[in-house]
């Protein structure tokens, strides 16, 4: 079943491994006389992840909301898939979402649907046919391990199961790239750990490009330095080798501008003083 | 102070503007497609079959009020037994449409701000752009649509009970008989009057539920902002009933007679 929109052939190629996904070039964002971000550039690579750490406020989930066009930068080129995402209308950035996924701090799960028609709720407005989306809703479900909740309203279900929910529902119409907005905050660490999981399955057996702001240092790390592997039909979670944990890339937000960008080692090894007292 | 006014009337128009492209964009979003049926449907039945109990009690308990206060004005000038046409003519041309607009207001003006601006503050509309779905069209056209056409059919349920209510109490405490009163009802009532009594609740809905979808949309800062908005827009259409009421009145009278 192919869901995500079609692409021209030359797109594809140019869009194929260690190329580009997502592009900032320069972009800057202020409302009325505050600034949230200050000439921010970053390239994410197609299949790797990106994260950003900050503080709260420093325009971490801005930086989400730009990519999928909820917002338009003030300054600075976005690029999305090949295409310019800060010049286009609503109407044109419908087509840029069809392969975008975002996950909402707090799910931001409809609560008037139920849990099958959340997740199914976009490939229902594709127009595909109703067998063919709850055939997708239930193998989605099955992935994340919810297969049991299907029929229940979001209200019934616990913070951890939202999330995840909600990752269910971005994924479920395979966008390549998946942007996920705090996902483990305010969760417990078991809880949250699920959600890493999901989270690294899905960048690391369904190809997606992920990016992940949060400011749960253990959540961050554990995203950047672990991979998922299927044997035998069993998929385990284990520790990434260097190559791999290469591709999870940080990047921490200071008051608007990046203040740090390179992988987990680097972020480790660091001796800058905001750096230190942030992973302290 | 000036800066104060200044803030004040920026903010005025900055409302204003952002009230009218909201309905240019709803009005847009009724003659292109995508068209969400389902929820317009589904629209009809929560805000006009949901109303019908509070605007049925409305009517009926105006026109009961009318017909007592009324039968004891006319029976100064000895006309008691013009009850039926103060009744209909007062319920069918002003306080029919009125009162239903005002109920509406609180019930569903209300409601469609707090539902909205409760989508607003959980990110719920954020997560429909981002899954490309356009909210005007998938909130706002359903609740307008039911919203502007459900007021003049409440109004005429309305009419309907107040009507019936001032027959009763002209029958049982005012002592006019029956067939009097429906033959004054019925030789006070133009084509007009009807005509006058279905636009007025079709401009009121439109402007009841716009508010509430404006208000809600525009919803800021948690729970708390939740409730500010709900406030407003209660406020804000039953003021706007009342002073669309004042300004059509004239303009159908000029109109249709």
């Amino acid at each position: 079943m192919t869901i995500a929109t079609e692409r021209s052939t030359e797109l594809e190629e140019a869009l194929g491994p260690g190329s580009p996904i997502v592009v900032f070039d320069r972009v800057s964002l202020a409302f009325d006389e505050k600034v949230i971000l200050r000439e921010v550039s970053f390239t994410l690579i197609k299949g790797h992840t990106k994260v950003f750490l900050g503080a709260s406020g420093a325009g971490k989930s801005t930086i989400l909301k730009l990519i999928v066009g909820l917002l338009k930068p003030d300054s600075g080129i976005i690029w999305v898939n090949g295409e310019r995402v800060d010049i286009m209308t609503e109407e044109e950035l419908m087509v840029v979402r069809n392969d975008l996924g975002m996950v909402f701090q707090e799910g931001a799960l409809f609560d008037s649907l139920t849990v099958a028609e959340n997740v199914g709720y976009k490939l229902l407005e594709q127009g595909l046919g109703e067998d063919q989306v709850w055939r997708r809703v239930e193998e989605v479900l099955g992935f994340i391990g919810l297969a049991a909740y299907i029929d229940n309203m979001p209200s019934e279900l616990s913070g951890g199961q939202r999330r995840r929910v909600a990752i269910a529902r971005a994924m479920a119409y395979k966008p390549r790239i998946l942007l996920y907005d705090e996902p483990t905050t305010g969760l417990d660490p078991i809880t949250a750990n699920t959600v890493d999981d999901e989270i690294i399955k899905l960048r690391d057996l369904e190809g997606v490009s992920s990016i992940l702001v949060t400011h749960q240092l253990r959540d961050a790390f554990r995203v950047a330095t672990y991979e998922a592997v299927r044997e035998g039909g069993i998929v385990e979670i284990t520790p990434a080798d260097d190559e791999k944990c290469e591709q999870a890339e940080f990047i921490m937000l200071k008051d608007g501008h990046v203040h740090f960008e390179g992988h987990s080692a680097e972020l480790r090894a660091s001796t800058d003083p905001y750096i230190r007292s942030f992973l302290s | 102070m000036a800066s104060f006014v200044d803030k004040w009337v920026k903010g005025g128009l900055l409302e204003v503007q952002e009230y009218v492209l909201l309905v240019s964009a709803a009005i847009r979003g009724m003659v292109t497609r995508p068209f969400y049926r389902r929820d317009v449907i589904e629209q009809f039945d929560t805000l006009g079959v949901g109303s019908l109990t509070v605007v049925l009690l409305t009517g009926f308990f105006t026109g009961a009020a009318l017909a007592l206060q009324s039968g004891q004005t006319l029976d100064r000038f000895g006309a008691r037994s013009l009850v039926g046409q103060l009744v209909s003519a007062s319920m069918i041309r002003e306080l029919g449409p009125v009162l239903t607009g005002l109920m509406f207001a609180g019930r569903v003006g209300s409601g469609i701000a707090a539902e909205l601006g409760s989508m607003v503050v959980t990110d719920q509309i954020n997560a429909l752009r981002a899954l490309g779905t356009d909210p005007i069209r998938k909130l706002v056209v359903p609740r307008v649509l039911a919203g502007t056409f459900m007021a003049p059919v409440l109004t005429v349920v309305a009419d309907t009970f107040g009507i019936s209510a001032g027959w009763l109490i002209a029958v049982t405490s005012l002592r006019v008989g029956s067939s009097v009163y429906w033959t004054s009802v019925r030789d006070a009532l133009y084509l007009q009057d009807a005509w006058q009594g279905l636009i007025k609740p079709l401009v009121l809905g439109f402007v009841i539920v716009t508010i509430g979808c404006h208000v809600g949309l525009r919803t800021r800062g948690g729970t708390q902002g939740v409730g500010r908005s709900t406030t407003t827009a209660v406020v804000v259409a039953s003021v706007a009933v009342i002073a669309v009421d004042f300004f059509l009145t004239p303009l159908l009278i000029a109109l249709l007679y």
